[in-house]
């Protein structure tokens, strides 16, 4: 699992597509991966998890109740979205992902498939 | 947070406030509790009525979040366990912030402290903090 956000992947990304790299913690033990990504202010509705071949994108929009007429007069989250993608490693089973969302930290397990569970190899002293 | 002058002529006096800016995105700012930006991210926002708060801060149980105004002083404190690492796991990425925290914000002289509310919701602690009505604009009549 690698971190596909280090480089912009074009100069002419558009101001839309703009986002804010949300952190994360990644955790692997021998059954998978365990995810947190912090992502304050996306209601559940408004993220999108997506896997597209090898790819994992988290994408999440930030909506928060302003009153009318509002203006910021200090910003320090200065976009209203989130991305990160990261590439998933082949042992890893994408079909599989459990997800939860709560207080603005999204939690995602990706297991290992089945054929990459860790076996023990035994060593034969010659 | 950006400041427009209002002479627009003067173009050096806008290419320092640009360098300035940059700087403080940049460096430590110069404030006594060390960084410019920490944990929880702030976002402060005001209308005629009211002052806006909104502190970026996932993950936490509301229950034990510490929101104090004192002396036109708005502190916001607590604290992030970290998530559990269990044994014979490996940890790849630790990025999320984990530790206690405070952040403290000066409010305008105007504000009411009887009707400070606050709310957490998707991660996020919102303060709104009324101000006084004595000092909201109102329409003078001339006679």
């Amino acid at each position: 699992m690698s971190d596909t956000n280090q480089a912009p992947k074009s100069a002419d990304a558009t101001r839309e597509d703009a986002a804010l790299l949300p952190p994360v913690d990644v955790v692997e033990d021998a059954g998978g991966i365990t995810l947190y990504a912090d992502l304050p202010g996306v209601p559940k509705d408004r993220l999108s998890l997506h896997v597209e071949a090898d790819v994992l994108t988290i994408d999440g929009e930030v909506v928060l109740d302003a009153p009318e007429g509002m203006e910021l007069t200090h910003t320090e989250v200065g976009l209203p979205r989130y991305r990160r993608q990261f590439t998933l490693s082949k042992e890893l089973d994408a079909g599989k992902v459990k997800a939860s969302f709560e207080h603005g930290v999204l939690t995602l397990r990706i297991p290992k498939a089945e054929h990459a569970q860790p076996r023990r190899i035994e060593v034969q002293v010659v | 947070m950006y400041y427009r002058s209002l002479f627009p002529r003067d173009l050096l006096a806008e290419l320092e406030r640009l360098q300035r800016d940059v700087q403080q995105t940049v460096e430590p700012g110069p404030s006594i509790r060390g960084q410019r930006r920490g944990y929880p991210a702030l976002n402060v926002g005001g209308t005629p009525n009211a002052v806006e708060i909104y502190a970026f801060a996932p993950g936490l149980d509301p229950a034990t979040l510490d929101v104090q105004l004192e002396k036109g002083i708005l502190t916001i404190a607590g604290e992030r366990q970290r998530s559990a690492v269990p044994e014979q796991a490996t940890e790849h990425i630790g990025e999320r912030f984990a530790g206690r925290f405070r952040r403290v914000v000066s409010l305008p002289d105007d504000i009411d402290p009887n009707s400070i509310v606050a709310r957490y919701r998707d991660g996020v602690l919102h303060v709104s903090v009324q101000r006084r009505e004595e000092t909201q604009p109102r329409r003078i009549s001339i006679q």
